[in-house]
């Protein structure tokens, strides 16, 4: 969030500031241009979820390796509490013992990894690309095109492939705890009744139930995270508009600090709620899948 | 917010970790927990357990020294009781002995005056008779008479 030099040397716009700040490294290396456009991939957004991911499940075999019924270190105690935290929830909406074997360790691996995504918002939102800037250049391509977005899940790609792997999940219990059978049954009996001319007012029901679902599951997180890398970038704006030792100048400065530490001091807040709300989400959906109607 | 496949690499990405967890982090950490809890709640019964054996020991231990207090009254009163018999027995005993000694002296003695009244009867008649021969064998004169008596007299006495 702290960053007033970016715009010294290039002076680009508070537009173009922000629209750089926007705009992924794709394998093209260009802007995407279509709003889908599935032969693209977004390199820093996988670049970042996979470091972290790596981190997050690093950080945990390290606890589990080395997990006793001893007395705990503060380490293994913290990711005991995680553990805790999650088994109980998972415990409260799944009422399958086979299935929480897989959903526990699933909403812990949501709920840690999430959080270290989001938590990348934390980090001075000119840091990364100011030294990617600087790599970019020094490899002999155009700085200006040094796209980098550090915040995974402000990337609508990976919050969305993830709420569409839960509604593939979702799809698997059902089937799996309800028989292809018994929940084609329900998706044209629930939630009108069962009556043959209600049956496609049921389906279409429950399709746009599920649609409803995963949408709303990813975008959420989505929404929540890139509205706060933009505010991130909107407060940088004014220390970036330094011009020199004037009034102005050391008011928006100022300005700037005061708002980066509150934004930041709310944000440790909405990091830890959206991966937890995430991972409820999770539990909640994949549970439904075991309830029938 | 453009989709691209992205989308497709995160599924598969996120699914990776979600199996790598379900297999290398969550078994060992449960394990963990489960062991703790059961060594916890192990340790918590044996310590009820200690406690309750020790109130028991404690009340057995009461209840063993009020009973030895108690067969010590009960030993020291048959004692006393029993001291108290054998003195009244060794009084009586020894009144018996006494009335019995008493008696046997009483007898004895009557014995020995009856035994010397008699022998002092028979040397009276004796001696009356050894008068009587002296008598007997002279001329009885009242000079001899009266020394005979006499000494008869003097003898007796």
């Amino acid at each position: 969030m702290a960053s007033g030099t970016e715009l010294t040397h290039a002076a680009p716009t508070a537009g173009e500031y922000i629209a750089h700040h926007l705009t992924f490294l794709n394998n093209s290396g260009e802007m995407q241009a279509n709003l889908i456009d599935f032969g693209l991939y977004n390199v820093d957004t996988l670049f970042y979820s996979i470091v972290l991911g790596l981190l997050t499940v690093f950080l945990l075999h390290r606890a589990a390796a080395k997990a006793t019924s001893g007395v705990p270190g503060r380490f293994q105690a913290a990711v005991e509490i995680l553990v805790e935290m999650v088994a109980d929830q998972a415990k409260g909406m799944i009422h399958s013992e086979e299935s929480r074997r897989f959903v526990a360790p699933l909403a812990l691996t949501v709920f840690v990894w999430i959080f270290f995504m989001n938590a990348m918002d934390l980090l001075p939102v000119d840091l990364l690309p100011r030294i990617w800037e600087g790599v970019y250049a020094a490899a002999g391509h155009d700085p200006h095109h040094a796209y980098m977005r550090v915040v995974p899940t402000a990337d609508i790609n990976a919050t969305m492939g993830m709420s569409i792997a839960v509604l593939l999940l979702c799809l698997y219990y059902n089937v799996k705890i309800k028989g292809a059978g018994g929940w084609f049954h329900e998706l044209i009996s629930a939630p009108f009744g069962n009556h043959i001319l209600l049956a496609p007012f049921n389906f279409a029901m429950n399709v746009i139930e599920f649609l409803a679902k995963t949408v709303s599951h990813g975008m959420r997180l989505f929404g929540n995270m890139f509205a706060g890398e933009l505010i991130f970038m909107l407060i940088a704006l004014m220390g970036g508009a330094w011009t020199g030792m004037n009034a102005p100048s050391i008011l928006l400065a100022a300005g700037h600090f005061v708002a980066g530490l509150s934004w930041a001091i709310f944000h440790i807040l909405v990091i830890t709620l959206q991966a937890f709300i995430f991972m409820m989400l999770t539990l909640v959906y994949i549970g439904q899948a075991h309830d029938g109607h | 917010m453009n989709l691209n496949a992205t989308l497709i690499i995160q599924l598969v990405v996120f699914l990776s970790f979600v199996w790598f967890t379900k297999n290398f982090v969550w078994p060992p950490i449960v394990k963990a927990l489960d062991e703790r809890a059961k060594k916890v709640a192990d340790g918590l019964a044996a310590a009820d357990k200690a406690k309750a054996d020790l109130a028991n020991a404690e009340k057995r231990s009461m209840e063993e020294l009020r009973s030895a207090r108690e067969s010590a009254a009960e030993l020291r009163a048959g004692a006393e009781k029993q001291a108290g018999k054998l003195v009244e027995d060794a009084r009586a005993e020894a009144n018996r002995i006494i009335a019995a000694a008493r008696e046997a002296a009483t007898t004895e003695a009557g014995a020995a005056a009856q035994k010397a009244k008699d022998a002092l009867r028979d040397q009276v008649a004796a001696l009356a008779v050894a008068g009587a021969e002296r008598i007997l064998r002279r001329e009885i004169n009242a000079q001899t008479h009266a020394d005979l008596l006499s000494n008869l007299k003097q003898e007796l006495s």
